[in-house]
């Protein structure tokens, strides 16, 4: 059971939030080749180690946010807007 | 009649002889004292055999005073019920307490499953694996399902109250023995808030038998020093008969609370939800039994739990007691034993070199030692009677006695510390797995770490099954392993730890293997010729202990397991007789009246006929408002949005980002800025939370704001050719006149009373039809009036299952019901709409896929049974004339529709768009049916009725 930092409330429990999958993907173009398209709907990168990820306080302020997590030791590195761009080195 | 406490002695122990309690075991009464464990006064009135063993049957004893106890699990009812695999070790004496053994037919004495016993060769492990293939296992299942399991689950109503907490401390201490009580008054001294939880009734751990000094000071006198201080700060909590069963992430733990589990007056379990800063693991260390032959008969015990029994409760567990051991903790144990009032007669050590002073110490206590022996067998048929062993000149001797407190050694009690992401190492000189290091903010202290406490040292030595036959050694009590299970499985290569456990079972009872995992594990290594630590553990994951599913599921249980979702006018409904069901997580009237079917029917003809009121009020309603609203749909909808008029309505579907249909609904353009998003009734909160994603984390540039008011808006929905009537004469009611108001349009307004109302005019039935949302404080009000006004038109309610008939006969589609999770615009018509849209969407790219834009796909079609039979939803259309015909799509919807007077339905069948008027077979049931794939529109296909 994660406790997750979030930016516009604090620490809460994991219970509170919905998981969003990864983070910082680029959705292509319509003009976007077949391929490119199934990469963003269908591919992840799945690390051992830091993994950026979205996450949604839905049982809170609702605010959705990126999270860099450490899929090992599930240590939550650092939390951050939507918008903001992916910390250099979060760890 | 009642039997005499023979094996307790007159003084000594923590139990008060002064008050007696009365039990009853397996239909026998007792006696025991306040301070008793179950398992404590039914050896103090010599019960011996408790249960019988899961496979073979064999007769079991009480083998520990403790969490790790293999056999004594029983039905006990304290008038709660009777609750199965309660330990008995743990179980604190009750006055009427009332316990069953869980095996054993016809009687726990002479149980006929023995015959299992006597041909115990021919079920090794993993044996129905290999024996019960032919034909199927299938056909030996029954008589392995009525011949497994343990114990019987209570019958009727759980009395008990079972509750979930949640909360959070700077320090979490697990165990109160003299380690976590040290650590808490530490933590708690500094000013932390500490949280100690003990299994036990009552802290002290250890030191409620073995008496020693602490600085100088008494240990009984100690505990209740530091237990004064602890209860008397405000900063420490403490729960007893609680115990700590799981670990998990970031620091939190679950801890099942049985303090109060055992009332009579309203009993309560509690599962605590505990988050802390940091965790001190004080959990002890449990005593390994030794492998000989018959090791499991009733008499044979672990030498800790003889101390304990002898110590704490003032019960001999038997006349002569002979220690068999292979450490010198064991001999301090036994000499403690023998201090504290018990008869040990003999200590046989497997090893040459046990501590001198140890040696001595026995023998001038009159205790025969045999240095360097090799125990072989216990005999005896229902309790041990004498032990035969090798002495180290290598004489087979045998030594009478009735009782045997075996020490194989300490294993640290890691199994939390291991859930927490713990990692262990094998200590080489301890023969065990000790903490290394954990992600977690958590410190192991005490037994726990593999500081074992004898004075001169530990000196265990390893591990290995006696020269005996190597079937009769019991590895894993509970689930009946022996070494030569073990020795079946390394020869049928089963060498991973992993393999070893599944196949042999060993470690996978309730126990978790607390007593025998390390000698399996021991055992593995030396067949396999590796060390344990290549070994290694199996995983550890929770609960340490069981616990009770109510516990677990708390106070959802009936009503509130998943509660329903009420309408404003919910009793208004009810009395006018609906009959209610789950929709989407609303409980909504289905039909009104008793004749389901009949209902039904009348309901839909009614609506055709006359008018109909029904209570859309779960409608899901999305506002969205903003300078790029219209811009935010556009990207939402497979529809064109920028072009709807303020006061006009258009239907649409959404897309997932896969081009499958998510949803569909109406949209009201309510103002240039200003939308009103209609989502179907299940699907409200996801559609929300879908356009927030959206919002929040693709498009923050566009302007506008998300608001569901779903259940802030009661919805009265009349329908049919007299519904225009029938509004009308609602006092307030705007001008309903075609031309003011045509079919997809919307408007606002105020009844005379000030209530404000939201008007628009679709249709879900095919008919006349107005949908009148008022604030939902005034539902029963509006519901009441139309009623009333509509009495001159003979109005009728209508529920869920009414306007389904209705709808399917107009072919509107119902997304979830007539799509699935491939279903996309093409599919059910909408190829049009998809070919105008100008710009890009949630899912328009996946729509250019070459699989998507196949004539193959699945499409939405309607069909006519020939027979006229209703078939069953999930019905398969096959393929014709082949063997095992292949299914080509399916039935999503089918109902007798009374204003046809004929059965009808919708389907997914491959190109159904191009297959209208084919004749084509559905599988339904064992039955082929031949059916007539028509347009999804049966009933008024130009929509006159809903234009009117």
């Amino acid at each position: 059971m994660l406790q997750i930092p979030c930016p516009y409330c604090g620490n809460r429990d994991e219970a509170e939030f919905l998981f969003g999958g990864e983070a910082h993907l680029t959705r292509p173009e319509p003009e976007a080749s077949d391929k490119e398209w199934s990469d963003y709907l269908f591919n992840r990168t799945n690390p051992k180690g830091t993994h950026y990820e979205r996450w949604c306080h839905s049982f809170g302020c609702g605010q959705w946010f990126n999270v860099a997590r450490d899929t090992v030791t599930h240590e939550i590195e650092v939390v951050y807007r939507m918008g903001e761009s992916r910390p250099a080195d979060s760890k | 009649m009642s039997y005499a406490q023979t094996f307790r002695r007159a003084q000594g122990g923590r139990i008060d002889r002064s008050s007696t309690i009365n039990f009853r075991f397996n239909g026998k009464s007792y006696q025991g004292y306040a301070g008793d464990t179950l398992a404590s006064a039914l050896l103090a009135n010599g019960v011996r055999v408790v249960g019988r063993s899961l496979k073979f049957h064999r007769p079991r004893g009480v083998l520990s005073a403790g969490v790790e106890e293999p056999n004594a699990l029983l039905n006990v009812d304290v008038g709660n019920g009777m609750i199965p695999i309660v330990r008995a070790t743990l179980m604190p004496l009750i006055d009427g307490l009332n316990a069953e053994s869980q095996g054993g037919f016809p009687s726990v004495h002479f149980d006929l499953g023995r015959l299992l016993d006597l041909t115990r060769p021919l079920w090794p492990a993993g044996f129905y694996n290999k024996a019960f293939k032919w034909p199927s296992w299938h056909l030996y299942e029954w008589a392995f399902r009525q011949a497994a399991g343990l114990g019987r689950l209570p019958a009727g109503t759980d009395r008990a109250q079972y509750r979930h907490m949640n909360t959070h401390c700077d320090v979490l201490v697990v165990g109160a023995g003299p380690s976590g009580l040290k650590a808490a008054l530490h933590a708690a001294s500094r000013g932390d808030d500490v949280l100690l939880v003990e299994q036990d009734i009552e802290a002290g751990g250890s030191l409620l038998f073995d008496s020693m000094e602490i600085g100088g000071v008494h240990s009984a006198d100690w505990i209740t020093t530091v237990l004064g201080l602890l209860e008397n700060m405000d900063n420490v909590r403490i729960l007893l008969s609680a115990t700590v069963s799981g670990y998990f992430d970031h620091n939190v733990l679950t801890v099942h609370d049985r303090s109060a589990a055992h009332r009579v007056e309203s009993p309560v379990e509690t599962l605590w939800k505990v988050r802390a800063d940091d965790v001190v693991l004080a959990t002890g260390a449990i005593e390994q039994p030794m492998m000989f032959g018959n090791n499991d008969l009733p008499g044979i015990m672990l030498a800790g739990a003889v101390h304990q029994y002898s110590s704490r409760y003032g019960v001999d567990c038997g006349r002569r007691i002979v220690g068999v051991v292979n450490n010198d903790a064991g001999w301090q144990t036994l000499l403690a034993i023998a201090d504290s009032g018990s008869p040990v007669i003999a200590i046989i050590d497997v090893r040459n070199d046990p501590c001198e002073g140890l040696v001595r110490a026995a023998e001038t206590r009159n205790i025969a030692t045999h240095k360097g022996a090799t125990p072989l067998s216990a005999r005896g048929s229902s309790a041990v009677k004498a032990l035969r062993y090798v002495s180290n000149r290598g004489d087979l001797l045998t030594i009478r006695c009735d009782a045997i407190a075996m020490s194989g050694g300490l294993n640290p009690t890691t199994h939390l510390y291991a859930q927490a992401g713990g990692r262990l190492q094998y200590d080489e000189s301890l023969a065990c797995f000790v903490p290394k290091e954990c992600r977690q903010r958590v410190r192991v202290v005490g037994a726990a770490t593999g500081a074992f406490s004898p004075v001169n040292g530990y000196n265990v030595a390893r591990r290995q099954a006696a020269p005996a036959r190597s079937s009769s050694q019991w590895v894993d009590y509970l689930h009946d392993v022996t070494v030569s299970d073990i020795e079946l499985a390394v020869r049928e290569n089963y060498t991973s730890v992993e393999h070893l456990k599944r196949y042999t079972t060993t470690g996978m009872a309730v126990d978790q293997g607390k007593t025998s995992n390390l000698n399996a594990m021991s055992l593995l290594g030396q067949l396999t010729g590796r060390t344990l630590a290549e070994v290694g553990t199996t995983t550890f994951r929770p609960q340490f202990m069981p616990v009770t599913m109510g516990a677990v599921a708390g106070p959802r249980r009936g009503e509130f397991y998943d509660p329903p979702r009420l309408l404003a006018a919910h009793d208004w409904h009810r009395a006018s007789d609906a009959v209610f069901d789950d929709y989407g997580g609303w409980r909504r009237p289905a039909f009104y009246g008793n004749d389901r079917e009949a209902c039904i029917a009348a309901e839909a003809r009614k609506v055709r006929e006359s008018v109909g009121l029904f209570d859309g009020s779960p409608l899901g309603k999305i506002e969205v408002k903003g300078p790029d609203a219209a811009e935010f749909l556009n990207r939402m909808y497979v529809n064109t949005v920028p072009t709807l008029k303020p006061g006009k309505v258009r239907y649409g579907l959404m897309l997932t980002e896969n081009g499958i249909v998510l949803d569909d609904g109406v949209f009201v353009r309510m103002a240039e800025d200003h939308f009103l998003v209609n989502t179907t009734s299940g699907n409200a909160d996801r559609v929300a939370a879908w356009f927030e994603e959206w919002r929040q984390c693709e498009w923050p540039e566009l302007e506008l704001i998300c608001s569901p008011v779903t259940a802030q808006w009661s919805v009265a929905t009349v329908a049919g050719p007299y519904s225009r009537a029938v509004l009308a004469r609602l006092p307030g009611m705007v001008d309903l006149a075609t031309d003011k108001l045509p079919h997809m349009s919307f408007t606002v307004g105020e009844f005379t009373n000030g209530t404000p109302y939201r008007l628009q005019r679709v249709s879900f039935s095919g008919e006349l039809s107005y949908e009148l949302s008022v604030p939902a404080d005034h539902a029963v009000e509006t519901f009441e009036h139309i009623w009333q006004e509509g009495r001159m038109h003979d109005i009728g309610m209508f529920g869920i299952e009414a306007l389904m008939v209705l709808r399917t006969e107009k072919g509107f589609l119902h997304v979830g019901v007539d799509t699935d999770g491939t279903t996309n615009p093409f599919d059910v018509g909408f190829g049009g709409v998809v070919a105008n849209k100008k710009g890009d969407y949630v899912g328009a790219r996946s729509l250019q896929r070459a699989h998507d834009r196949s004539a193959d796909r699945r499409q939405l079609v309607g069909f006519e049974p020939a027979n006229g039979v209703v078939v069953s939803a999930g019905a398969h259309f096959v393929k014709q004339d082949r063997k095992n015909s292949p299914s080509e799509g399916f039935v999503t919807s089918a109902v007798f529709s009374p204003t046809l007077g004929k059965a009808i339905g919708l389907g997914l069948i491959e190109r159904g768009l191009e297959r209208k008027g084919e004749l084509v077979q559905i599988h339904d049931e064992n039955t082929r049916i031949s059916a007539t794939l028509v347009d999804p529109c049966f009933f008024d296909p130009g929509g006159e009725r809903m234009h009117a």
